[in-house]
């Protein structure tokens, strides 16, 4: 038994770590998510430069051959920077798609790109009426004169601003509610038929619904099997709520801490309110709920690393119990905070409102404790 | 025991029922969402004020409406069912009583008919930057010159200060003997030189709280309510009026009808969210709870309606209450799925895909003060120990 990193891995922790010290510190973030878009280009060539583009893809496609466990510790650090460069929807979520479902020639076309710094990507998966249910789609792609012609909306596309390339869910085949007959396609973010509306959510991540009319596509925009693509959704999803979950261990960490600090240094009625031991008991709590957290991130890697499906219901109760801490966690760190942890001023609310977003990305603790029970309890 | 309202209560709750529906018109609640908030606000109070209706707990003799503690429950669950704002109580639910009690007749002339005529805008000067809910550790000090007070120092998380014509402040008028001794409450004309008000953005990005600076500002003594260094017990008999009603049982069961009609309107893999069992489950932990508070709340009412006083047992509601209020904010909020985390609140909903999901997490986020302000629930729980409990 061991839960320690490689030296490798230890390595990325500290470069990133680094990173987020030199030049992530807070007023340059808040720059940085002011600016007009809301990210900064110079950052994502340094994230090529080291080397943290290149990390989960196979060495024979140019990359390091990393491991969820990788992914896991990139995501922890940029989570303690709340770094808003689109790593997840870029590389996690566009890049596993393409990695997994992509023939030869689409592999090659894109993925050197993206390791390089060249390409961001995107996953189009959500619609306005699905909320957490991916095989709930509208979108289709129906066969057209040398392919398909796609039509339809996805929203709240992660990265949608910015992505030059995107993944896009449709229908093939079948019924609104089926997980058959759900197909994957390679469309650059410019090909005619494409409109993006691009909007900020509160994690200050630039998002866009787009809208597909009649989009033109070639038979080789499809990405893997037809009607099949949701085996490789599911494996690309379950990666990536994985990788979401680390982030939110790592800000979850970082808000108890400057929780705790807080406490030791304020004084209200004459002393420290650290010295009040109700306070005392409910920062134990949330040390409590961080390092819960952290264990059941560590299960699902071990379990992850054995099998992937056979982490599944892992994963479903890491989601849940994310959902719970975090919320624990984000609460108390802006209740003991008191006037000043509801201002726009101060960090902890941006902190907190990742988590909330992370909360309320590929299913919230509802949604996962039912997908728990449905896993865990079936007959 | 029994809950029954009279047939005059039942009259009294169609009557009011029948003047919100009338007069609080949807053009009025599109004004008060947008930026004529402020002229939309006071023209709703004057529509209240020209109904008698604007002062339910102030006596009748000072403008109140007389009515009977069962009346006025009736009247603020009605208010809050209907999704109607309270009245903004800086003036009328605070320094308005606080006049009337305190202080002179010349004061007394001055001030409330406008309170009641919502024809001057109020703001609180209570806590300080590093106060909290210290209260009693204030140092904004006024040092008497002639027969004016000139005050220098800073208040904050004032909310409204960006309207206001008058604020209330907690002064330090003298540093000798307790803490609580040798403050002084004084009103303070907005307009005075050497006031200066800084907006403070807050956690759902919008601007309702600020900073508010004393730079040698001279305001005459006469404006001095009670006596001068006795500010702490004209501060404390303010808190208990801000305390009555704080529950909010009303607001959370609006909130909760709001869930439910929406939660059938979301979709989950073909079923609607009412129908999902993790979801009801959620959402029945939050109604038992609230069928609790509300008769809380009733037995606090049947205790004043019986011409007693709530005690310290009024924190409980506002403990209670203030999470309950937070528990229905996250779950509307979560209803919305990944539309929680839409930061524009201006987008047409038709185009963005979802109508509340943004709106929903402003109210949790914002929501999240209620448990800090007024005397965090922290504090309300240390009253209960000592007060209630006994400990020491």
């Amino acid at each position: 038994m061991n839960f320690d990193f490689s030296e490798e891995q230890q390595m990325v922790r500290d470069s990133i770590a680094r990173f987020v010290q030199d030049d992530y510190d807070w007023d340059t973030r808040r720059a940085i998510v002011a600016s007009d878009a809301g990210m900064k280009p110079e950052n994502w060539q340094t994230f090529a430069e080291l080397g943290w583009l290149s990390i989960p893809f196979a060495e024979e496609e140019g990359g390091f051959g990393g491991n969820i466990v990788d992914t896991s510790v990139i995501m922890e650090e940029l989570g303690k920077g709340l770094v808003v460069e689109p790593y997840l929807p870029t590389v996690v979520l566009f890049g596993g798609l393409v990695a997994r479902a992509g023939n030869e020639a689409q592999r090659a076309a894109v993925l050197p790109k993206l390791i390089e710094g060249g390409v961001l990507g995107a996953f189009a998966f959500v619609e306005r009426q699905s909320r957490f249910e991916i095989t709930d789609c509208k979108t289709s792609a129906s066969a057209a004169r040398d392919g398909y012609a796609l039509n339809g909306e996805k929203v709240v596309v992660f990265n949608g601003e910015h992505a030059d390339h995107l993944v896009v869910l449709a229908r093939t085949s079948g019924g609104q509610f089926d997980r058959d007959g759900l197909s994957l396609f390679l469309v650059p973010a410019d090909t005619a038929g494409v409109s993006k509306l691009a909007y900020q959510m509160m994690d200050a991540g630039r998002v866009a619904n787009i809208t597909f009319d009649n989009v033109a596509l070639g038979a080789d925009a499809l990405l893997g099997e037809a009607g099949k693509a949701m085996d490789v959704v599911d494996a690309v999803i379950r990666e990536a709520t994985i990788a979401i979950a680390a982030e939110a261990v790592g800000i979850m960490g970082v808000l108890n801490a400057k929780t705790l600090e807080y406490t030791k240094t304020r004084e209200q009625f004459g002393v420290n309110i650290g010295s009040f031991q109700a306070l005392q008991h409910r920062m134990v709590d949330t040390m409590m709920a961080y390092e819960q957290a952290k264990s059941l991130l560590y299960k699902v890697l071990c379990e992850y690393q054995e099998s992937p499906e056979s982490a599944d219901a892992t994963v479903h109760a890491l989601k849940v119990l994310i959902d719970r801490n975090s919320k624990l966690i984000y609460g108390e760190a802006i209740q003991l905070h008191g006037g000043m942890g509801i201002t726009d001023e101060l960090d902890i609310g941006h902190f907190a409102k990742r988590l909330m977003m992370i909360n309320a990305t590929f299913g919230d603790g509802t949604y996962h404790r039912t997908k728990f029970v449905e896993k865990a309890y079936a007959a | 025991m029994d809950i029954a309202f009279s047939q005059e209560d039942l009259s009294f709750r169609d009557e009011v029922r029948a003047f919100f529906t009338e007069n609080f018109t949807e053009a009025l609640q599109q004004k008060m969402r947008g930026k004529e908030f402020k002229t939309a606000v006071v023209e709703w109070q004057k529509k209240l004020h020209a109904k008698g209706w604007i002062a339910p707990n102030w006596p009748a003799e000072y403008g109140g409406t007389g009515w009977t503690a069962t009346q006025k429950y009736i009247f603020e669950t009605e208010r809050s069912l209907a999704g109607i704002p309270a009245a903004v109580p800086f003036g009328l639910s605070m320094v308005g009583p606080v006049i009337y009690q305190f202080g002179t007749p010349e004061q007394k002339a001055q001030f409330l008919p406008r309170i009641l005529a919502s024809d001057d805008w109020w703001c609180q000067g209570y806590s300080e930057p590093g106060s909290g809910s210290d209260l009693a550790s204030l140092k904004t000090k006024a040092e008497l010159d002639g027969d004016h007070y000139v005050i220098n120092g800073a208040k904050i998380w004032t909310t409204y200060a960006q309207y206001a014509d008058w604020i209330f402040v907690l002064v330090r008028t003298s540093n000798e003997g307790k803490r609580q001794e040798g403050i002084t409450f004084i009103l303070a004309d907005m307009k005075t030189e050497g006031i200066k008000v800084n907006p403070i953005i807050s956690i759902d990005n919008h601007h309702s709280l600020n900073e508010v600076e004393f730079n040698n500002v001279r305001v005459p003594a006469a404006n001095v309510i009670g006596e001068v260094g006795k500010g702490w017990s004209v501060a404390k008999a303010l808190l208990a009026h801000e305390r009555t009603s704080i529950a909010g049982v009303a607001d959370v069961k609006r909130n909760l009808r709001l869930i439910k009609e929406a939660a059938a309107k979301e979709i989950n893999g073909g079923k609607s969210l009412l129908e999902d069992a993790g979801f009801q489950q959620r959402l029945a932990d939050i109604e038992i709870e609230l069928m609790a508070l509300e008769f809380t709340d009733l037995r606090t009412l049947a205790t004043m309606a019986a011409g007693g006083f709530p005690g310290p047992e009024s924190s409980l509601l506002k403990i209670k209450g203030t999470e309950l209020q937070q528990a229905t904010q996250e779950l509307r909020m979560e209803l919305a799925a990944y539309y929680q985390g839409v930061l524009s609140t201006d987008m047409d909903p038709e185009v963005l895909g979802h109508d509340f999901g943004s709106e929903a997490r402003r109210q949790f986020m914002y929501g999240r003060a209620a448990t800090i302000y007024g005397g965090s629930n922290e504090v309300q729980k240390n009253i209960i120990a000592k007060f209630v409990l006994g400990l020491e």
